[in-house]
């Protein structure tokens, strides 16, 4: 028995040592940025692990040589626009291919998977002359269409989630009398929290995030976003502001990850949607 | 319909209600409803019955001609009076997306007409039975309670073909044309030039090397990125899970946390972390004595440099797939296994990796497809870099989806780039389809 124990404990210790370690590399690269963001001078070297004095000039920095707020702002509203939007068409959708039965719907299903690998970009001249047919370049209200337009092709786990609602309850409901969006507001939506939180996480961060749209679309800097900001500002003038751009990395990446901490226990049902669950 | 409509005696004289409804509405688009007695559905089809022929007559030829020939009048300079003046002529991007849009809206309107044919013959055969035809407002509550999917899914669906189904139809169409930055529109005409493109990239030497190593290294990299990525968060995923460990939540905070960082903050500090002269990784190895790595100059680290970044970015969300997994296996499958006298390793290899394999096979699938399309690692991190001399256009890092890119956006080559992503789409199509066929939430459903 007193081999087993410490057979146990050898093994707990290296796997302690390996959480360790594995920690350390996974929070390394954020670490590093937040001490370059505090660290004096505005150079990507620094002599020491830790900084040598600390400073909060490139934080105001940001407002004063950048429209930084303006960043800011644009991209909260997009990302919230187009979060509302997508969620409800992506729901919508999901519902429509769970709940109901109708000609031509596998097939739909399918092609819309298909449709979900490409990436927006592939299509960015078709999707630019679109844009300007409408007179709609250089505007938010088109970044938010082409989000909010492209959200409804990852429908697959919002199906799968309306699936495990009993079939019974929407039912009920029916004999009773109640419309199809009576039912889908009152009654099933209720009963999605997790899904309604990782469909909305995603979407936002997803407009949150996405750069190479935007710098198309987006061409003045009262319009940019804050990811099509700050890519500019290290392509741009690169070794002089790496200061300033871990301060706005800081600043754009704090928001989104503790979205993401707080809310990972809704991230495994969605991330395993398309799995073989046994 | 039968559920809704009213039954009602009939005189039994007229018994060819389908047969002339259905010849009507052949006519015009509406005057079978009419002859049905449907007078509001009727007047409403009539009425875009008249708008789908005056779009037939005002914009269809001149969409098909546009289609076909992609304008002919060059933009020029006309002489008027004494002065020069400059006449723009066809723009055929625009005549190309125009008239793409129209066919689609024609073919709405002809599936339209189709339907409505079929429409009045359904209701003629109900007359016949003596079933008097549904009255607008039992239309209506009809159309809500039967065909609200429809209603819902429209939304959506106009969205995804203007922007996915005709974006992709466009980038196909341009392949078989010679648009580039050298015919770019107003200035140019662009005209249809066939295989033209196809044949340049796979029989024009320095292009046919550059496509075949860049797609070469595509596969690899998407192998590598995939397979580290899964096992990495495998091992994580173990190492978290495993009895007698201790502060789990913490743990895996930690290790979401390359996952929670927005993908292009993270891309770009790494980036800077692998800076060959400045970067700390190397400075680190500096205070080592050990010699400094070409992290993202040398042809090979800087591949090996993407993987491992690629790694640290992807491992967290295999993680918490295989995490979630775990939790599915039946308990009872691991008492069996302590009784019959089996080792941990043995556990693990015999039990927890074919039933985790088992879930995640259409997944990896999906990261597989997704890492060849992985465009803004690459891209952020060493944009291709370091350059070859031998590629057109690319360097030893770019998969075909950043060469598309730089050759669409920066070199302005259009139709070889759209080539490019024809040959992405064949691909990719290839396994999506393969996977959406061989997934549990499709095959059951063939049974309901």
């Amino acid at each position: 028995m007193t081999g087993k124990k410490a057979k146990t404990a050898v093994r707990l210790s290296f796997s302690y040592v390996a959480l360790v370690l594995l920690t350390v590399f996974c929070a390394y690269p954020a670490l590093w940025v937040l001490m370059s963001s505090f660290r004096t001078g505005d150079a990507l070297f620094s002599d020491t692990i830790l900084p040598a004095s600390y400073t909060l000039s490139h934080y105001t920095g940001l407002f004063d040589k950048h429209p930084f707020g303006v960043w800011y702002w644009n991209t909260l509203k997009i990302s919230v626009s187009s979060m509302i939007l997508g969620t409800i068409l992506t729901l919508l959708t999901g519902y429509a291919f769970s709940v109901f039965r109708f000609a031509g719907r596998k097939n739909l299903m399918s092609i819309l998977l298909v449709l979900g690998l490409f990436p927006g970009f592939m299509s960015m001249i078709a999707i630019y002359i679109l844009l300007n047919q409408m007179n709609l370049l250089n505007t938010h209200t088109a970044v938010v269409i082409v989000y909010a337009a492209g959200a409804p092709l990852y429908f697959l786990f919002a199906k799968s989630y309306f699936d495990t609602i009993p079939k019974s309850l929407v039912e009920a409901a029916r004999i009773d009398g109640a419309g199809h969006m009576p039912i889908f507001f009152r009654i099933v939506l209720p009963l999605s929290t997790p899904l309604i939180v990782f469909t909305s996480l995603m979407t936002f961060t997803g407009a949150f995030t996405d750069f190479i749209f935007a710098k198309l679309v987006l061409r003045s800097p009262d319009k940019k976003t804050l990811a099509v900001g700050l890519f500019d500002m290290i392509g741009d003038r690169f070794s002089n502001e790496f200061t300033m751009f871990a301060a706005g990395c800081v600043l754009a990446a704090v928001p989104v990850t503790v979205l993401f901490i707080l809310m990972q226990r809704f991230l495994v049902d969605g991330l395993t949607a398309g799995a073989d669950k046994g | 319909m039968q559920q809704l409509a009213i039954k009602r005696e009939y005189p039994q004289h007229s018994k060819k209600f389908s047969k002339k409804a259905a010849l009507l509405s052949v006519i015009a688009m509406g005057l079978g409803q009419l002859y049905n007695r449907q007078y509001v559905k009727g007047i409403l089809m009539l009425a875009m019955y008249a708008y789908g022929i005056f779009t037939a007559v005002t914009s269809l030829p001149h969409a098909l001609w546009a289609l076909a020939t992609l304008g002919e009048t060059e933009t020029h300079l006309r002489k008027v009076g004494r002065l020069y003046k400059q006449v723009m002529g066809d723009h055929s991007i625009f005549l190309m997306v125009e008239g793409l849009i129209t066919v689609f809206i024609m073919l709405v309107l002809i599936w339209l007409y189709i339907s409505g044919i079929k429409d009045a013959y359904r209701t003629g055969k109900l007359r016949e039975e003596g079933i008097k035809p549904n009255t607008f407002k039992q239309t209506l509550s009809f159309v809500a309670a039967y065909r609200f999917p429809h209603i819902v899914l429209a939304i959506p669906m106009i969205g995804i073909v203007f922007f996915t189904v005709m974006p992709i139809i466009f980038m196909i169409l341009v392949a078989f044309t010679d648009f580039s930055r050298e015919t770019m529109p107003p200035a140019h005409l662009i005209n249809w030039e066939g295989l033209q493109a196809f044949k340049e990239l796979l029989r024009n030497q320095s292009w046919s090397h550059t496509f075949y190593s860049v797609t070469l290294w595509t596969f690899i990299w998407a192998f590598f990125a995939t397979i580290t990525g899964y096992f990495g968060g495998f091992a994580a995923a173990l190492l978290v899970q495993q009895k007698g460990i201790r502060f789990r939540s913490f743990w895996r905070t930690a290790f979401i946390l390359p996952f929670a960082i927005p993908m292009f903050v993270s891309t770009l500090i790494l980036r800077n972390i692998f800076n060959g002269q400045f970067g700390p990784v190397n400075q680190y190895l500096g205070m080592l004595g050990i010699a400094k790595a070409p992290w993202l100059s040398d042809p090979l680290w800087a591949k090996i440099t993407l993987i491992l970044a690629n790694f640290w970015l992807s491992f967290p969300v295999s993680m918490l797939m295989i995490i979630g997994i775990l939790s599915t296996i039946p308990k009872d499958m691991y008492e069996a296994a302590d009784i019959d006298g089996a080792s941990g390793f043995q556990k693990t290899r015999l039990i927890t990796f074919p039933m985790v394999m088992f879930s995640m096979a259409p997944l990896i699938i999906m990261q597989f497809v997704g890492n060849i399309n992985n465009f803004n690692i690459v891209y952020l991190l060493t944009n291709g870099k370091p350059l070859n001399g031998d590629f057109q256009f690319a360097g030893h890092t770019d998969i075909l989806i950043t060469w598309l890119f730089k050759l669409s956006m920066e070199q302005g080559k259009y139709n070889y780039a759209s080539v490019i992503g024809i040959f992405i789409f064949i691909v990719l199509s290839a396994f999506a389809i393969w996977n959406v066929r061989h997934t549990k939430a499709f095959k059951e459903e063939e049974a309901s």
